[in-house]
């Protein structure tokens, strides 16, 4: 057992299965902006904020930047383990990983509810 | 042409400074002898090169090395596997502190090998005179028991390469299987407890090079896997 306290389940097997769902909501979000996109080619300001009007597409967006947050999370943290020897400069940019998702998934809420 | 060029990493720390590559001219008379062959031979000429052998046959696994760019055993990788135009690139397996020449300091692994616990645990009480296994549970062991040790598949891993101290390895996992799925061990939720984290087992990213390069055509990357689903059917 090796132990860690920055990663983000605490748990190897906790990540792991986070990277997996979070994997497919951001394919299903992904597949549903591009199609939407694709069947819309003229869309207008008006339609785009219509369509994040709706509650549903507020709940499944809210959804991916929580997805997207924790795959973030799970994958940099892992990134920093392999190539960042030293502690301190490891440290460092977990923080700033950390404070750079918690800024953007506090942005996102603002962005599709402060409309 | 049936002279072949090779280039041996050579490095003795009591007198080199940093490594260096030696190159040799060996006459194979056009024979496709194996590469532990090209060694001796290259022993004959330079009495100093360093290496690990023992059975020739490919059974120790004393002499796994990195052979043009993939790891292997020398004793059973004949040069028409591994040479091309006429070169022959021989390393040390990757990874691991160099002691000298081709032989590298396999404590690490060992360690992780170690960490696995590879023997058979039972807390309940002895039979009279042995635990038996049905043929159907003796079959779940092949692919797993085979394992020489040889340390190919986890010098080729870059994650081992990485954390050599936290990450077990695929050698480490394979055996980690083999007593998972033994019938008669009952410490799997030990075993499965020691492997939960980031590190142990978690780090495998599944891109199968321990696959590609194992002597005994073993499978890690399917043993982790199935380690996985343990872990997985375990805690949800």
């Amino acid at each position: 057992m090796v132990t860690n306290i920055t990663n983000l389940g605490r748990s190897g097997l906790s990540d792991w299965l986070l990277q997996r769902v979070s994997a497919v909501v951001l394919a299903l979000y992904t597949l549903f902006v591009v199609a939407y996109l694709l069947f819309h080619p003229n869309l207008d300001y008006a339609a785009w904020s219509g369509l994040f009007a709706q509650t549903w597409m507020r709940i499944f967006s809210l959804l991916a930047f929580i997805s997207m947050a924790a795959h973030a999370w799970v994958g940099l943290w892992t990134v920093s383990t392999d190539y960042l020897k030293h502690t301190g400069v490891r440290f460092g940019f977990q923080a700033i990983v950390i404070l750079a998702i918690f800024v953007f998934l506090v942005w996102g809420v603002q962005v599709l509810w402060g409309a | 042409m049936s002279s072949l060029q090779v280039s041996v990493y050579r490095y003795n720390p009591e007198t080199d400074s940093a490594p260096y590559m030696q190159e040799f001219q060996i006459d194979t008379q056009g024979r496709d002898l194996m590469v532990l062959n090209i060694l001796t031979m290259i022993k004959d000429q330079d009495s100093s090169m360093a290496f690990r052998r023992s059975c020739r046959e490919g059974v120790c696994g004393s002499d796994g090395m990195n052979m043009n760019g993939t790891n292997g055993l020398a004793c059973i990788t004949p040069l028409s596997a591994v040479v091309k135009d006429n070169k022959l690139v021989l390393r040390p397996l990757p990874g691991l502190p160099v002691m000298r020449d081709l032989v590298v300091d396999m404590g690490l692994f060992y360690k992780q090998y170690e960490r696995m616990q590879p023997y058979l645990q039972n807390d309940t009480a002895a039979p009279a005179i042995e635990r038996l296994q049905s043929p159907e549970e003796r079959d779940k062991l092949d692919g797993l028991y085979e394992c020489i040790l040889c340390a190919c598949c986890s010098t080729s891993c870059p994650s081992f390469w990485w954390n050599p101290d936290k990450f077990v390895g695929p050698a480490g996992l394979l055996q980690a299987y083999r007593f998972l799925a033994d019938s008669r061990d009952n410490a799997t939720q030990a075993r499965l407890a020691e492997l939960e984290d980031p590190f142990s087992l978690f780090r495998c990213r599944g891109i199968m090079n321990c696959v590609a390069v194992c002597p005994k055509g073993l499978n890690p990357t399917r043993a982790i896997g199935k380690i996985r689903e343990m872990l997985l059917s375990n805690a949800t």
